[in-house]
């Protein structure tokens, strides 16, 4: 798995390819952990290239939005995101949770 | 039909990938859709990951066995540990129309594997090992 981080103006740009399962979903969650930890609650999660995601990354992604949100702070929200991982967000009820956008352009426009 | 096979890996997060690689060869050999390999990959995943975590109490404890088994009409893959034994009664399965935000990760990963597979079965330890068996069936034939 590869996870690439971009500050933008508004927001924070974080792009994860691969696998997310148990062993990956660490560095996932220590590129998210340093832009909460830095105060900034509003991140786009580019999800175009994820062949991917158990429930171990699922609980990592309803983790971080529970921490954006709290305060009306912030929010996570996904772009790209593949039909197959839609299927499980949509399997796991997890799509009310999210904002999804189909291009990355239209989600960091959000903020 | 191709023949039985078996995997024995270490219990690390680590192997997972391995594992994904071999029940995915597994279900492509048995004839299975991409829809279809995906489910079993994914239910293995979720199974190994909480043998890990919950059976072996970490990582690095124990081994885990898995043995794909091709069926007329679909795959049996069987994961054996030695861990504590699981009783899939005591963990409460999400339910998929609670609140999203409420989410516990323990609940989730053996939702998906009820949900994914068509034959789950805990079988109870004997001589020190457990026994996971799943079943998905083929919705078309090759």
């Amino acid at each position: 798995m590869e996870v690439t981080h971009k500050q933008l103006r508004r927001c924070d740009l974080v792009t994860v390819s691969g696998r997310i399962d148990a062993a990956t979903v660490k560095q996932l969650s220590d590129v998210l952990s340093e832009i909460k930890n830095a105060g900034r609650y509003n991140i786009v999660l580019n999800m175009k290239n994820v062949t991917y995601i158990s429930s171990a990354g699922l609980s990592e992604l309803i983790d971080t939005q529970n921490t954006c949100k709290q305060l009306n702070r912030g929010e996570l929200v996904l772009a790209e995101v593949p039909d197959r991982i839609m299927d499980v967000l949509k399997l796991a009820g997890l799509t009310s949770l999210f904002k999804i956008f189909t291009t990355e352009t239209e989600a960091v426009g959000y903020f | 039909m191709s023949r039985r096979q078996t995997l024995t890996v270490d219990g690390y997060y680590k192997n997972l990938k391995k594992i994904a690689d071999f029940v995915t060869a597994a279900a492509r050999q048995a004839g299975m859709d991409e829809d279809e390999v995906y489910a079993v990959q994914m239910a293995v995943d979720e199974a190994c990951t909480n043998i890990i975590e919950h059976a072996y109490g970490g990582e690095g404890r124990g081994k885990i066995r898995l043995t794909c088994q091709p069926l007329p009409n679909g795959l049996q893959v069987t994961i054996h540990d030695q861990g504590r034994p699981f009783d899939p009664a005591k963990v409460p399965v999400l339910n998929p129309n609670s609140p999203a935000e409420t989410r516990s990760p323990g609940g989730m990963g053996l939702f998906f594997i009820y949900r994914l597979m068509d034959r789950v079965e805990f079988q109870p330890s004997s001589a020190g090992e457990n026994r996971l068996v799943l079943v998905k069936q083929r919705k078309t034939q090759p």
